[in-house]
């Protein structure tokens, strides 16, 4: 990976003072993750470039040797074939700020006029991983005093239909103090990667408060910057079903797409802390507030008393319904495991005081599994679940919960698809989540939800969640299952 | 000598005031691990065999004990005094929640003996006042013993009576485990003697004739027996007629009956009961009343006298009226008794009237077959290994038999309707038996399965490899992705195992060589191989039936779908219409090719075709991958290092000493562009079935049986066969060389076609046994071994790994893992394909299933 910052009209040996890196020598700094070389491919009185290439050993940084060497993604294939030696990504700017240490603090006791003279200068990075594209360059350099030039690389130009990469080729012009421009490029290029190739720690805040030092807190993109500079991609967890994705060819992330805690709990702490000082932002309470307050409502006037969350996610339904005594069983069953620790990391499992952590168990479980564990339940939730199962193993869900496991009441909600059309971000014919395998219009729910109620000794309402549009009705439906005198119940699982 | 007989699977009961010998007793008759002393359950609790304190905490130890050994069906004695009924009552309890029989052993010894052996013990102080009330308490006792439960009682007065008592143990009444058959299973009768003498003829029996022309028994030439389910009598036209012919063969030791629940209710009646005189009843009672009153003692006498089940054949099959399940089998107790006769009620009633009975066979899970009827079917289905033979002879519908072991259905119809049934009986439309009334059996097993068949830690029993665990956290992933991403588990009867690469090669420029592989086979003392050509695909299971009929009668699939195309870990390559295409194309291609008739059963052409198969491109399935990971980190290399290569250009033409890191970079930009050849040749577009290869080169199995004992060629003409008759130039065949391990000519020549397979950039190869399944001198031998190719081997190990001091390191990788991982997924993989092949249940196939993809969550190197 390359960074090259040229400057003109200047004497070379005047950058060479302010970087303290003798223009004639080529110069080698041992990183943990390969070896970082400054040079100057043209260094003349007119116009002077410094280069800072980094060499980044791959074999080594999987065997753990470094400091980049991630702890738990030991088995991803992804830690072996990935774009670390060429993407200009947080190892380059781990280099830079090790390298300019003295530049970047904007000292040069030779010469100390330099450090506060501002420059005319072009810096070039040829493959920067870019999440947003090159408007989000554009968006966190320009306001900065930049010129920005930045162009999206294509993915493969021998594979024109697949289009762009997310990496453009970078190019900064503007006037500006050297100390200025390393370090918006000290914390701009981590920023604008998606991945960090080291864990973030706590010590982050204090590294991005003391970079960003005189000019962050101006930033338009503030809050967008520390977001991103302080979060990093759940590191491609070694979870067993990120495993099976790898097995199969296919992207961890998008098999097991379950939320990380303990990365968020720790990024939304920093981020917090961050930006502690900012007045609260003007809430519009979110669909899925309105989902859970219809789905509580739904289980309040049923009368139940013990309650099962199918796909409890990470647990937001069986945390709202803790805090009403009426409830006394509450168990949250989901198939992923990793929403399970989620879960029990939200609801505070392990520090609930006895009175609370009796009511409530969560499990592992499947809906197109039986399982006695969920059956005897007064009332049975399934909240945003049944679109995430393949259609043809609809009817398996249908007889293990309705049939099987047999609530007094199940809530049923998904998405209405006829209300796609307002969100103005979606694409014609798409779908609101990657996983969602079907999103159905309120008659093909109402039909379905008729049918199971039918075959399974059911009475079915159904209703609306969200703010109903006139047209295409409300963001998302509720069917709530109702069910008849027990003997037809059992007449249909006993007949044979 | 006394002979105290007790059930083989009971629960003792000791009773006798302390100092009566109850722990001598119990040493010379029983073994070590069989007796549980409430002393030494005290001493367990609080270090001291005579604290009072500690009962309460010794007896919750000796009740769970106790409970697990019953559990597992070991007869137990408790050497405790008992004299109280409190004590009695929860001992007896415990036997009824566990299904055995409470035996109670009275040790009555005088007083002062007792008082003496007190005396002589230095650890027990035991006040003389003490031992006179437990002997008040036992004296009070004894009379009602069996009133309180205990289904045996021995009372031994004095010790000489208690010395010369002998224990026999005795088989509980249901259990005929030595009796092996072959049986002819019968379905309910209810009356129906002429279809009775009809099915019996059919099945081979000669009947036997009283001088009146009344079938008194009959008697098969091979000796097989007919085994009689129960409801022989009511609503039908000839109870007695019927009760006369299996009384007679019972006698004869020509047949075995259980009851049914309408015995049960005759024998009430001629006792004088107060029964409800209905369904049926009233007919049988009239028909009885026309014959001899020593005939109606002798209905009575047998009736009562039959057991509510019996395990069979080594315990291999379970017959019982309603069915039972498996926690019963070779039980006594009243609820056995109940369910055996009743089965699993809730004791509510339906529109109807009739009791609401519980599907215990989909829950079912038991190995034992489990033959039974009571509920009128129309058409014998399996479930689970169970079938139920009541198909309603006497509503109109037929009487069936199942031959066992044969597991064939012999059927006779009714005559005409006997009698008009209170539910309206559905009939079996267009299931006619053929003319020997051999008759197709449907299957239905559960389309939902159970958690408790694939959570937690299982071990799974392979025919091939022994016993296989799966380790609870393997089920934990496998289980998300089972649920959310793989076809309908009646689909997936099998899952291709992980395969190992072979050893690295010790030198050179290439990690994978096949001197490696041939020396790998040579070392388990494999003689041939075939070397078949690593397709740049994605492997493919290629399940096709038929035709819809099939897929509805084998695989309980709806309209519409006739097979499946998956993945290796179960999820569906394709949208439902386009899978249906190319299971079209294959369809074709094997009706071409003769092959469905070539590997069917019996002379019948097969009714499915199992297929192992490569499918490319590899971008249909992993372009997502190819975008995000391989062409991605080929666009950040195409961008970077052509400018990182001016720039030191520059720098060299400067006079800078950049010579060697100049070089460095030149060679990644190179590596970086055969990076890019290497994964675009796994790239082309595709549009519906346009563009798509298939590449079958295994034919796993067939309704016929698995295949893996065919040796590869044979495989490969199958594959070759499909190929030269597909016309939609979807199918493609598979380059394959046979390799001589002795012969190095052989062996050199396969590795030059290696070699020229992956110069041009394929991905290698896979060497096999030639003749596939094969035990070695450690076991099952790998059933394939890869040989990757070295331009293959940048998209695993990264565009630079072929520089020399990347090799060096990447040579020590450790194969141990995913050796033993490949043989295990294999054993598995072959287990589900034999359980599903042999019609076992669902439930097992996808435990072996749900094994493969279990084990594939292990931490392995993934790029091994």
């Amino acid at each position: 990976m390359l960074l090259t910052m040229t400057t003109d009209a200047q004497a070379a040996s005047d950058l060479g003072y302010l970087l303290h890196k003798h223009p004639d020598r080529v110069q080698s700094f041992e990183q943990s993750f390969g070896v970082a070389h400054v040079f100057y491919p043209e260094a003349t009185d007119e116009r002077c470039t410094v280069a800072l290439l980094l060499e980044v050993d791959p074999v080594a940084l999987v065997r753990g040797r470094g400091r980049g060497a991630p702890k738990d993604v030991a088995f991803s294939l992804a830690q072996y074939v990935n774009d670390r030696p060429y993407a200009a990504s947080s190892m380059l700017a781990v280099a830079l700020g090790k390298v300019f240490r003295t530049a970047i603090a904007g000292r040069c006791d030779a010469r100390p006029d330099l450090p506060t003279r501002d420059w005319d200068l072009s810096i070039h990075v040829p493959a920067v991983p870019c999440r947003g594209g090159a408007e989000a360059a554009v968006r966190l350099f320009e306001p900065l005093g930049w010129d920005v030039d930045a162009r999206p690389v294509p993915l493969d130009p021998e594979l024109p239909a697949w289009g762009e990469s997310r990496y453009v080729d970078l190019r900064l012009t503007g006037t500006l103090r050297v100390a200025d421009a390393l370090s918006h490029l000290y914390v701009l290029l981590p920023t604008l990667d998606a991945t960090k190739h080291y864990w973030v720690g706590s010590d982050e805040v204090e590294k991005l408060v003391r970079a960003g030092a005189g000019w962050l807190s101006a930033h338009p993109a503030r809050d967008e910057i520390a977001r991103r500079y302080l979060a990093n991609q759940h590191g491609l967890a070694a979870s067993a079903v990120a495993r099976l994705a790898e097995v199969d060819d296919a992207r961890p992330e998008l098999l097991d797409d379950a939320p990380d805690a303990e990365l968020e709990d720790v990024v939304e702490e920093a981020s917090a802390e961050f930006t502690s000082h900012l007045p609260e932002a003007v809430n519009t309470v979110p669909l899925a507030r309105h989902r859970l307050d219809a789905v509580v409502a739904q289980l309040r006037a049923s009368g139940a008393r013990s309650v099962v969350d199918l796909g409890c996610g990470e647990g937001a339904l069986i945390s709202a319904l803790l805090g009403d005594p009426a409830f006394e069983r509450l168990l949250g069953v989901d198939v992923s495991h990793r929403a399970l620790s989620t879960a029990a990391r939200r609801l505070h499992l392990d520090t609930l005081p006895d009175r609370q952590r009796e009511r409530i168990e969560l499990t592992q479980s499947s809906v197109t599994y039986t399982d006695a564990r969920v059956a005897g339940f007064d009332a049975a939730v399934l909240m945003e679940v049944i679109e995430h199962v393949d259609p043809p193993r609809l009817q398996a869900l249908e007889r293990s919960i309705l049939g099987a496991a047999a609530p007094g009441v199940l809530v049923v909600t998904t998405p209405n698809a006829e209300h796609n059309v307002r969100y103005a971000s979606m694409a014609a014919g798409t779908m609101r989540h990657h996983d969602h395998r079907f999103e159905w219009t309120r008659e093909d729910f109402r039909a379905w939800a008729q049918t199971a109620a039918d075959r399974h000794g059911y009475a079915v309402e159904l209703l609306p969640v969200g703010t109903e549009d006139p047209e295409v009705g409300p963001p998302t439906q509720m069917a709530v299952f109702r069910r008849d005198a027990p003997a037809a119940v059992a007449l249909d699982g006993g007949a044979r | 000598m006394t002979t105290l007989p007790v059930p083989a699977l009971s629960l003792v009961v000791l009773v006798g005031v302390s100092g009566s010998g109850k722990s001598t007793f119990a040493a010379r008759h029983f073994d070590r691990f069989e007796t549980l002393s409430s002393d030494f359950c005290r001493g367990l609790v609080s270090n001291d065999e005579n604290s009072q304190e500690a009962t309460a905490a010794a007896f919750d130890v000796l009740h769970h004990i106790a409970g697990k050994r019953l559990d597992a069906g070991l007869l137990t004695v408790v050497d405790a005094t008992n004299v109280q009924q409190a004590a009695r009552k929860s001992l007896v309890d415990l036997a009824r929640a566990h299904d055995v029989l409470p035996v109670a052993v009275v040790l009555d010894v005088p007083e002062q003996v007792c008082l003496e052996r007190n005396t002589s013990r230095a650890d027990r102080d035991l006040p003389a006042h003490v031992v006179r009330r437990q002997r008040d308490q036992l004296r009070r006792s004894l009379r009602g013993l069996k009133r309180e439960g205990f289904r045996t009682v021995h009372v031994l007065g004095g010790t000489e009576e208690i010395d010369a008592a002998v224990i026999e143990r005795q088989p509980l009444r249901s259990d005929r485990r030595d009796d092996h058959g072959p049986f002819d299973v019968v379905g309910d009768i209810h009356g129906c003697r002429s279809e009775l003498e009809t099915l019996l003829e059919r099945l081979g029996y000669v009947l036997v004739r009283d001088g009146e022309g009344r079938p008194v028994d009959a008697e098969h030439p091979d000796g097989r027996r007919a085994l009689f389910v129960g409801d022989l009598v009511d609503r039908g036209p000839d109870s007695p007629g019927v009760l006369r012919l299996v009384m007679g063969m019972v006698a004869a030791g020509h047949a075995l009956a259980v009851p049914g629940n309408h015995e049960n209710k005759l024998v009430r009646a001629l006792d004088g009961r107060a029964v409800q005189v209905s369904h049926g009843l009233e007919t049988t009672l009239a028909q009885l009343d026309a014959e001899t009153e020593e005939f109606r003692a002798e209905v009575r006498e047998f009736c009562d006298g039959l057991v509510a089940h019996l395990v069979l054949d080594g315990g291999a099959l379970v017959v019982a009226h309603a069915g039972l399940k498996e926690a019963f089998h070779n039980r006594a107790s009243g609820r056995v008794r109940s369910f055996a006769l009743y089965g699993d009620t809730t004791g509510e009633t339906d529109e109807f009237g009739l009791p609401v009975r519980l599907p215990w066979a989909e829950d079912y899970r038991g190995r034992a077959m489990v033959l039974y009827g009571h509920t009128p079917t129309p058409v014998p289905t399996w479930v689970n290994n169970t079938m139920c033979l009541d198909t309603g002879c006497v509503f109109g519908g037929h009487l069936t038999a199942l031959r066992y072991p044969e597991k064939d259905v012999v059927q006779v119809p009714a005559e005409r309707v006997w009698y008009e049934p209170t539910r309206p009986f559905p009939s079996a439309s267009g299931q006619d038996a053929t003319s020997d009334g051999a008759l197709e059996v449907a299957r239905r097993d559960p389309d939902v399965l159970d958690v408790t068949d694939v959570l937690g830690k299982r071990v799974v029993e392979t025919s091939r490899h022994g016993r296989v665990t799966i380790a609870e956290e393997n089920a934990v992933g496998a289980l998300e992705v089972m649920s959310r991403f793989a076809v309908d588990p009646r689909w997936l009867v099998y899952l291709p195992p992980t395969m190992s690469p072979c050893a690295t090669a010790p030198d050179g420029d290439l990690l994978e060589h096949p001197d490696q592989a041939f020396e790998a086979y040579r070392a388990e003392g494999v003689d041939q191989v075939v070397c078949e050509e690593k397709h740049m695909g994605s492997r493919a299971v290629v399940l096709v039936c038929r035709d819809a009929e099939v897929a509805a009668a084998r695989f309980g699939m709806p309209a519409g779908t006739t097979g499946v195309v998956h993945t290796r870990t179960g999820r569906p390559f394709f949208d439902g219409p386009r899978t249906e295409q190319l299971l079209d194309v294959v369809r074709a291609a094997a009706s071409a090719a003769g092959l469905w008739d070539q590997v069917g059963r019996d002379g019948n052409p097969a009714d499915w075709l199992l297929l192992d198969c490569e499918l490319m491109p590899w971008s249909v399935k992993a372009e997502d991958l190819l975008r995000h990971q391989y062409a991605a980190v080929g666009a950040a290399a195409r961008s970077a290092l052509p400018p990182a290569e001016a720039t030191l250009e520059a720098a060299a033409a400067r006079g800078l000493p950049v010579g060697e890191l100049l070089d460095r970079t030149r060679s990644r930009h190179a590596n970086a562009r055969a990076f890019g050849d290497a994964y675009r040749r796994y790239v082309w577009a595709t549009d519906g079935l346009d563009g798509v290869r298939l590449a079958p080169f295994q034919l796993l199995a067939t309704d016929a049986g698995s295949f893996e004992t065919r040796d590869h060629l044979w495989h490969l003409a199958v594959a070759d066969a499909l190929v030269r008759a597909d016309e939609s130039d979807v199918l493609t065949t598979t380059g394959r060389v046979v390799a001589d391990l002795d012969d190095a000519a052989s062996c050199a020549a396969a590795v030059g076609w290696w070699n020229q397979l992956t110069a041009g950039g394929g991905e290698g190869m896979v060497v096999k046994p030639l003749a596939n399944y094969t035990r070695g001198p450690r076991g099952v031998v790998q059933p394939g071994i890869k040989v990757r190719g070295r331009e293959y081997l940048r998209i695993i190990y990264g565009p630079d790994y072929t520089e020399p001091a990347n090799l060096a390191r990447l040579r020590s990788r450790n194969l141990g893992r995913k050796r033993s991982l490949a043989l295990r997924e294999y054993a598995l993989g072959l287990e589900a394909l034999t359980r599903f092949c042999a019609d076992e249940p669902l439930w097992r196939v996808h435990e072996a299933v749900f094994g493969v993809l279990a084990l594939e969550t292990e931490p392995v190197d993934p790029r091994l």
